[in-house]
């Protein structure tokens, strides 16, 4: 795992940026509560004035949608790479840099105050809290509270730890992995906006997805056709004969997925799986289709 | 009248002039009805068009079929207050994680079914019996205060009017004025009238504004010195205790729709989720004209829990975006620009079998 520490000095750029953005979207009278509030977090305020900070923000700032370019995205990776602040709106983005001004070069003052925060949370703060873990200092002490928000039975907190961030595939070790992307599709979630799964997939997880898979199908239910990018690459005979019975009973987007699934993670066992020639042609057809039409993930969620 | 009584005929009770007052209102109320009343029509067909918001429902007690039906039948918003939860909480952390739960779960339970869901904070008079706990609680309290979809203090008010209860309200009136929040008053079950009287007292007092506050769970004893008073009067339609359909109608026709509010009250004991609902189709059959309802159904829990700014008509009209994204899944129970799913959802009892 490859974390990402944030110094002082990208702190401060970042705090630059996530203005910028801000001031685009909020009145003139709303900006300088902002800019206020930031200060006053800054160097005097405390827990309470903070709660205060992140809770009425919404009521302050509005919650329209951030109006991001794509330049404005590649300044804020080459500070923190693979953050992904495109679906956050205004108070959310507020929210996060409240946290992040709070912190006053503690770490672990700052850990335990984001822990007992995030207990109390509203639904709305969880959901701005957890999207702001790839920029908060002392992020290696802030993976149990992300793990716990991965336990919600909330999906829109699940998600807002687990999609377009780079803060799981950074801090989470494997088991804590496996589990997040086995969730993701137990609880009818994607797994394409997951960052960095195709580096991540292993033996484990491989099973845990077959197993779950096969559940589904004793229980007549439909099975994500996501589930096979992360069986292919590591497949027992188990996982082998789920892609082949994936392939054989399932429509159009499920034989597409087993199809990417190979032509990404295993291509070379293609001919062994497919014995049967009139499969294994269909394979081979269906992968020059992914190509011609650029067919990716997302569309097969 | 002075040094004079009158006596009730048919029971032989003594008939003060405040009751004799009322029973003049009551006459000349039906006597009207006979004038205007239609005659009760058969039911309309179909779903109500109305958009109704039950402004008192503890929908933590309530099953997820509670919430689908109501979302058919029209409510498009509920308002959890905080109370007790039939059994003491022995400490202040459990107090703690309801306050959480009813600004977070709830909330998201409420919009898997399209209903927007606000609560109010506050102790409730029972448990400010419980000293130390208390203490705690109000110290707890301005922490959930500044939450998103908090719309006011509540229930505040008395239980058996003690010197604790006393306490408590006066400390969280004060607390109230601090952070700019409407309050939701809990009348207390015995020695209602009474008890009423003295919670008004006490909200002028402390000079708050009664424009700003709701007294709840009134009846044909309460409505004219809470109207009077210039107060919100919320009446709870809770089958045997409470309030029932038929006399709320009378209510409403007799007092007029303006600051008057209907809720369901609907918790853990015999209540029923759809009681806004039900109250709403009684008056119309009764010939209550519909901006009437409207205002009673509606429009009056709006304005005065809409007035800190938390709650806010667009919410269900035309979600922001971020909500349609993440709390309302963007694809499975509201897109943008539709309006709430209020229309039939498609299942019958059988479709609730695990296959």
């Amino acid at each position: 795992m490859q974390t990402t520490t944030l110094g002082a000095a990208a702190l401060e750029a970042i705090r630059g940026l996530f203005d910028d953005w801000i001031s685009r979207s909020v009145t003139v009278p709303a900006m300088e509560w902002y800019r206020r509030t930031i200060e006053e977090l800054r160097h005097v305020a405390d827990a309470t004035q903070l709660a205060m900070a992140i809770g009425t923000a919404p009521r302050r700032l509005g919650r329209s949608d951030l109006l991001l370019t794509a330049e404005d995205l590649e300044r804020v990776r080459t500070l923190r790479p693979n953050f992904d602040p495109q679906y956050l709106s205004v108070d959310q983005l507020a929210r996060i840099a409240f946290t992040v001004a709070s912190y006053r070069g503690d770490d672990g003052a700052f850990a335990s105050w984001f822990d007992k925060f995030c207990a109390t949370a509203g639904i709305n703060e969880l959901i701005a809290l957890c999207r702001g873990l790839p920029v908060y200092p002392a992020a290696t002490l802030l993976e149990p509270r992300a793990r716990e928000a991965v336990r919600s039975g909330m999906k829109p907190v699940f998600e807002a730890v687990v999609h377009y961030s780079p803060y799981p595939a950074e801090y989470f070790a494997e088991d804590a992995w496996n589990h997040m992307v086995v969730k993701a599709i137990f609880i009818g979630s994607s797994l394409w906006p997951i960052q960095s799964l195709d580096q991540r997939r292993n033996a484990h997880l491989a099973r845990m997805l077959v197993d779950l898979a096969l559940e589904r199908w004793a229980a007549g239910r439909p099975v994500s056709a996501e589930v096979w990018r992360c069986v292919a690459s590591h497949a027992d005979a188990a996982g082998d004969a789920a892609l082949v019975r994936a392939f054989e009973t399932g429509g159009d987007k499920d034989q597409l997925a087993v199809a990417l699934a190979l032509q990404q993670g295993a291509e070379d066992r293609v001919d062994l799986l497919f014995e049967k020639p009139g499969l294994r042609e269909k394979v081979r057809q269906l992968q020059s289709r992914l190509i011609s039409e650029r067919i990716g993930w997302e569309a097969l969620a | 009248m002075a040094g004079r009584e009158l006596a009730c005929p048919c029971c032989n009770g003594t008939l003060t002039p405040e009751k004799a007052a009322r029973l003049l209102d009551e006459i000349q109320r039906l006597t009207t009805m006979k004038e205007a009343q239609p005659g009760r029509g058969p039911v309309a067909a179909g779903a109500p068009t109305r958009m109704i918001i039950d402004p008192h429902a503890h929908m933590i007690s309530r099953t997820t079929d509670d919430y689908e039906a109501m979302a058919k039948a029209g409510v498009v918003a509920v308002i959890e207050p905080a109370f007790w939860l039939g059994q003491p909480r022995t400490n202040v952390g459990s107090y703690i994680d309801y306050f959480a739960m009813i600004s977070g779960f709830e909330r998201f339970r409420a919009g898997q079914f399209g209903i927007r869901h606000y609560c109010t904070i506050g102790l409730n008079p029972k448990e400010a019996n419980n000293e130390a706990l208390a203490e705690q609680v109000i110290d707890a309290l301005p922490h959930f205060l500044v939450k998103e979809g908090v719309v006011a203090m509540g229930e505040l008010g008395y239980d058996e009017q003690t010197s604790l209860e006393d306490r408590a309200l006066r400390l969280q009136i004060e607390l109230a004025k601090e952070y700019g929040l409407p309050i939701m008053i809990h009348t207390p079950h015995r020695d209602k009238r009474a008890g009423t009287l003295r919670t008004m007292d006490v909200l002028k007092e402390h000079d708050f504004d009664p424009t700003r506050c709701v007294i709840d769970h009134n009846n044909e004893e309460t409505i004219r010195e809470v109207l009077d008073r210039g107060y919100w009067c919320a009446f709870s339609i809770y089958p045997q205790t409470k309030m029932g359909s038929e006399r709320m109608s009378a209510l409403v026709e007799s007092y007029g729709p303006d600051r008057l509010i209907v809720n369901s009250a609907c918790d853990w004991g015999v209540s029923d989720p759809l009681a806004v609902a039900k109250t709403a189709r009684l008056m119309a059959q009764r010939g209550v004209g519909s901006d009437a309802i409207h205002k009673v159904v509606y429009g009056n829990a709006l304005a005065v829990y809409g007035l800190n700014g938390e709650m806010d008509e667009q919410h269900w009209l035309a979600p922001a975006a971020i909500d349609q994204r993440t709390l309302y899944e963007g694809n499975s129970v509201l897109r943008g620009g539709q309006t709430p799913r209020i229309e039939e959802p498609g299942r019958s009892a059988d479709d609730l079998q695990i296959v």
